[in-house]
């Protein structure tokens, strides 16, 4: 396997990710994307070099919205699959030291 | 049991004539449901008081003139990635294992203004990342031609329902393949329209870029009519410019498409059509099948036959080279891994769906939520997706991906340019059996080689069936057009539908 | 002896902008409203939603980019700035990184001779001729005691939702009705070199803001946010020194006591041999100090990539044609037009222009026929002094020109003398009345019966022998006591000037 991926690398893709895993997952991880990174690889083949990188495949351009209220107060419904909530407004574990 | 075999349009006319109602049509579809749904698996949601109720109030505007569409009364079936104001969407995940929208996604609004009634949500890959619907966190769906095979993925669950006439048809997403491969399988009808022509609004992104709503069908008609309603949405009143200002607009990649009236396209003819084959996909002599591997020869023969018979009625079919489609696998798995694992920052445990309990510091919430909340392989495309992004990364894997892509591009333009269609199979194999593919993921992966390059390029394919296996699995015909074409692919379609008569 | 260190400052500054509606949904921006009330499925990140971008939010951020000297990027992108964050609803954040709508600007300050706690030496800040061709700096340029200061660039963005702390619970609660607010982020170059720059710059970009006004730009009510990017170097040193980037500054004070605080702090880790690091750090106002944001949870690495949710932005030379012919009159201009049209001082001029809102009362009070000098006058003594003491900005004056240029005419055609004019200014001040008919209601008005005038100036000659002798005697002062005595005998209500007169007269 070209592509060796550290536990480093694992431990900080979980990081940006927020995904905890488990040792065991950990290990999979590491073979799973290991694998895949030596199978993207193949793209270095391609001389991709007069090539502009294409995020939208249509020339699709200036899609704009004017500037009027459309939306009024829909607080219940937005509120209402909140896992925990006060007061009107969505609870998480404190972020404040 | 006669009603059930009807097509979307031959239930919708007869409604309209009378001759059978909204309700009866509903409650046939919910007692094929209650008698076959435990061997296949195809629904995670029924709401069969709200399907009636809605089936009533159709009829209703139906017998007072206020319905008149060829949909109108006609039961359909939603993938569980299109959000349905009230009823619950999972997405085939724990994470959303309680979440019930406030609004529905556009395509799914535009189907019920046309008459169309919800059965319930079908069941799919996780997050639609899967081909075999065995991802899903709502147990796997069985293809109904034998429940041992699965039904394809990630829209399994709309395609065993059409297949097992759990509903007359159903909407599905397709990101690599996902409404192609298991229309496929399962030996209906699924078409992924051009990129941009149904409104995304709604529907649970995976790959932004690469998704898109279509449907899944018992027949072309059934396919033309539908694209139809899907694509005219909301395109009403004047036209300015590039996107008109007045255009009532969700959807910043939506494109206006001038012409949906797709029905019309259902001629049986093709003189005169050019249809390529790509040597890759369907070697015509040994030393081609060596080289590219293709797909299994029972699979292989039966799309030659498909071909055979499209030139027997006047197509100009031929084999040529279609380049670089080794590479458009590993460029679509780095694109979509990239934009899924943005896309899914949002399920986090806060606003909706699963927060993992007595997890009191925020990061240790989130992470506890998110990897108790995803499946394994939602968390391998997040891993990867935002390792390619990553700082130090990011040029050498996605931007890598993205030239790739245009290049990709470019070739089915220059393709284009001689052919009105390229033909091929939908996927390799027949459908494997349950528990085959989950153990190896790039092999997994690899079995979306026909389908994932249309995706990349934004072109418009459809899946029809051309015939079974030994083993009686069908197996799926794949045409694709250039963008905006899809009146093309629905006559040559329709023309080998009608022609080969295999329903 | 110690070393001189010369500190090197770089602004982020976040704008929100006025527009009515958020940048990517149609919930609306205005402030307060109950938790959540502003609020959609797209703003809370629900699933499956879309953005759709407001087409005003690129005319605002061109405006401004244009006021700023800059280069208008044709072709411009949203990319997404991804980590996770309660207020952030989808964990990223649509930003621009590759192809920020704006780059290459710069504006100018005015720097003072004197500046306290600028190390910068004298002949540096003299340095090199001011260009004339506009063309940006790489580096802050100094024209004499005009000193210009680069913009890096300017980038569309989304605002976060508020975080408040639950004591009750221990948790945070999180109300998104900022979220999707839209901001403009406008990225200095590394060209200040003191507190006073800084906020000669922050001053000079609010000025050229509310002129266009793209925004209101209130520190306090955080409509107007500055990041301080702070690094301190040998001076004489050309290399950068390692900077961090200061955050949670809400008032000009705080800018100021945080860079003073870090400068100082920098320069001790130095002293010490120690190095800077790299980061993130906030302010906390009530203790003035400042403290590293980071945890091990953020890795800083925003893994941006452009969002394929949004279509890319052309700007056509007749959309920016349009901008252009849009900008309203700024600043310098407006100075040179009120030199050649309105015979004012010059004092006067620089401090009305100072903001669009009074520049645009005074406009309007002289169109309406007011004599120019009449009319600042009433701005830069009464107005100014009522702001000062109210504690409010210029932009919040409430009465309307209608109103000041009947004030004037009131006291010019002598209506109403000069105490109960201020009298009348402060109730239009505060509740902008109608001066007319406040006076009316309250029977302000002199009287201009000569004849009861003469009635009542009798009485008191009549009544005030001794001061009527003084008078005679010689002692000029009497006749102020007789004056008063008039006035408030009229209840205010009379000219002293005709009562003096008629006073004179009498005796």
């Amino acid at each position: 396997m070209a592509n060796k991926i550290t536990d480093e690398t694992i431990e900080y893709v979980g990081i940006l990710a927020k995904l905890a895993l488990s040792d065991e997952e950990k290990e999979q991880a590491r073979r799973d994307m290991g694998r895949m990174l030596d199978y993207i690889d193949k793209l270095n083949e391609l001389d991709t070099g007069g090539a502009e990188p294409m995020s939208h495949i249509f020339p699709v351009e200036n899609v704009f919205r004017e500037d009027v209220v459309t939306n009024g107060n829909e607080s219940e419904k937005i509120l209402a699959n909140a896992p925990a909530q006060k007061d009107d407004m969505f609870m998480v574990p404190r972020t404040f030291n | 049991m006669e009603l059930l075999s009807l097509s979307a349009v031959e239930l919708g006319r007869r409604i309209r004539e009378g001759r059978t109602t909204a309700v009866e049509a509903m409650q046939a579809v919910l007692n094929q449901i209650d008698r076959e749904e435990q061997s296949y698996n195809c629904y995670i949601t029924v709401d069969r008081e709200r399907a009636l109720k809605k089936a009533e109030e159709a009829q209703q505007k139906i017998e007072s003139g206020a319905l008149s569409g060829p949909l109108a009364g006609v039961p359909m079936a939603v993938k569980d990635n299109l959000c349905t104001e009230g009823m619950l969407t999972t997405c085939g995940s724990r994470i959303l294992g309680n979440f019930i929208p406030a609004y529905s996604a556009e395509a799914v609004s535009a189907l019920e203004r046309a008459g169309a009634v919800i059965i319930g949500k079908t069941n799919m890959d996780e997050f639609a990342m899967g081909s075999t619907t065995e991802t899903s966190a709502y147990g796997p769906t069985r293809n109904p031609h034998n429940p041992e095979h699965v039904p394809g993925g990630s829209s399994g669950g709309s395609a065993a329902a059409v297949a097992a006439e759990e509903c007359f048809f159903a909407l599905g997403s397709d990101t690599g393949g996902s409404i192609r491969q298991p229309a496929s399988h399962c030996g209906v009808v699924g078409m992924k329209p051009t990129y941009g022509t149904v409104s995304r609004y709604g529907l649970v992104a995976y790959g932004s870029s690469l998704d898109q709503i279509g449907p899944l069908c018992k027949t072309v008609e059934d396919c033309a009519v539908i694209l139809d309603l899907l694509a005219s949405d909301g395109m009403e009143g004047p036209h300015v410019g590039n996107q008109g200002s007045d255009f009532p607009l969700r959807d910043s990649t939506r494109i206006r498409r001038e012409d949906t009236r797709f029905t019309e396209a259902l001629i049986k003819d093709v003189r005169g059509m050019r249809i390529g084959i790509p040597k890759d996909y369907i070697p015509f002599t040994e030393s081609e099948q060596e080289a590219s591997g293709g797909p299994d020869p029972e699979v292989r023969d039966a799309v030659r036959k498909a071909a055979q018979l499209l030139k027997e009625n006047g197509a100009i079919v031929e084999a040529f080279d279609l380049e670089l489609v080794d590479y458009a696998i590993p460029a679509y798995y780095t694109i979509a891994a990239a934009e899924a694992s943005s896309n899914l920052e949002r399920f986090d445990g806060i606003k909706y769906g699963y927060r993992a309990e007595n997890a009191d510091e925020l990061h240790q919430m989130y992470k506890e939520t998110r990897s108790r909340g995803f499946g394994a392989e939602v968390k391998r495309r997040i891993m990867l997706g935002s390792f390619v992004l990553s700082s130090g990364y990011y040029d050498a894997y996605y931007l890598k991906a993205l030239r790739v892509k245009a290049m990709i591009k470019k070739t089915f333009d220059e393709a284009f340019r001689k052919y009105d269609c390229i033909l091929g199979p939908v996927a390799p194999t027949t459908a494997p059996k349950l528990g085959e593919s989950l153990c190896d993921p790039i092999k997994m992966y690899l079995g979306d080689i026909y389908t994932i390059s249309t995706n990349l390029a934004g072109l418009p394919a459809i899946s029809l069936p051309c015939g079974k296996d030994g083993k009686g699995l069908p197996i799926g015909l794949q045409l694709i057009g250039d963008c905006f074409q899809e009146k093309k692919l629905l006559q040559i379609a329709y023309t080998y539908e009608q022609t080969a008569n295999l329903r | 002896m110690a070393k001189q260190y010369e500190t090197v400052i770089g602004l982020e500054v976040h704008v929100e902008l006025a527009t009515r509606t958020k940048i990517f949904c149609g919930c609306s921006t205005a402030f307060g409203g109950s938790p959540n009330s502003h609020t959609c499925p797209v703003c809370t990140g629900m699933p499956g939603t879309l953005p759709v971008l407001n087409k005003k939010v690129l005319e605002y951020a061109v405006s401004v980019g244009l006021a700023t000297n800059c280069q208008i990027t044709r072709y411009s992108k949203f990319d997404r700035k991804n980590y996770f964050y309660p207020d952030n609803p989808q964990n990223y954040q649509i930003s621009q990184l590759y192809l920020p709508i704006c780059r290459d600007g710069y504006v100018e300050i005015d720097i003072r001779q004197n500046m306290e706690g600028d190390e910068a030496d004298p002949e540096q800040r003299s340095r090199g001729a001011c260009p004339t061709d506009g063309g940006a700096s790489a580096e802050g340029l100094d024209c004499g005691n005009r000193k210009r200061i680069g913009i890096h660039e300017i980038h569309m963005e989304e605002d976060a939702g508020k975080l408040i702390h639950d004591e009750w619970e221990d948790c945070t609660l999180v109300d998104y009705n900022r979220s999707g607010v839209p901001l403009i982020e406008i990225v200095s170059e590394p060209d200040m070199r003191s507190a006073e720059e800084v906020i000669a710059y922050l001053e000079k970009l609010r000025l050229i803001i509310r002129y266009l006004g793209a925004s209101d730009c209130k520190l306090q009510e955080g409509s107007m946010r500055a990041d301080v990017n702070l690094s301190v170097r040998e001076a004489g040193s050309s290399l950068l020194g390692t900077r961090t980037e200061m955050k949670n500054l809400n008032s000009f004070r705080s800018i100021v006591r945080a860079i003073e605080n870090e400068k100082n702090r920098q320069i001790d880790l130095l002293e010490s041999g120690q190095a800077v690091v790299q980061e993130t750090r906030r302010w906390d106002e009530a203790k003035e100090i400042s403290y590293p944001m980071r945890s091990k949870e953020d890795a800083q690495d925003y893994r941006y990539f452009p969002d394929p949710d949004l279509a890319p932005i052309r700007i056509s030379d007749e959309f920016l044609e349009e901008i252009r012919a849009r900008q309203p009159e700024l600043r310098t201009e407006k100075m040179g037009r009120y030199r050649r049209e309105y015979d004012i001082p010059e004092y006067d001029i620089e401090i009305i222009t100072q903001s669009r809102h009074m520049a645009e009362l005074f406009e309007v009070t002289v169109a309406l026929g007011s004599q120019p000098k009449k009319v600042s006058n009433w701005l830069m003594v009464e107005t100014l002094r009522l702001l000062k003491e109210r504690e409010m900005d210029p932009e919040d004056i409430c009465f309307t020109p209608e109103h000041l240029a009947k004030l004037i005419s009131l006291t010019e055609s002598k209506a109403i003398n000069s105490t109960v004019a201020k009298e009348v200014f402060e109730a239009m001040f505060d509740r902008d009345v109608d001066p007319e008919q406040y006076v009316e209601e309250r029977g302000l008005k002199m009287v201009s019966d000569t004849d009861a005038l003469r009635r009542v100036v009798e009485e008191v000659i009549a009544a005030n022998p001794q001061s009527v002798e003084d008078y005679r005697n010689g002692k000029d002062r009497a006749i102020g006591f007789l004056v008063g005595q008039t006035m408030k005998a009229m209840k205010g209500k009379a000219d002293p000037v005709s009562v003096n007169g008629l006073l004179r007269e009498l005796l």
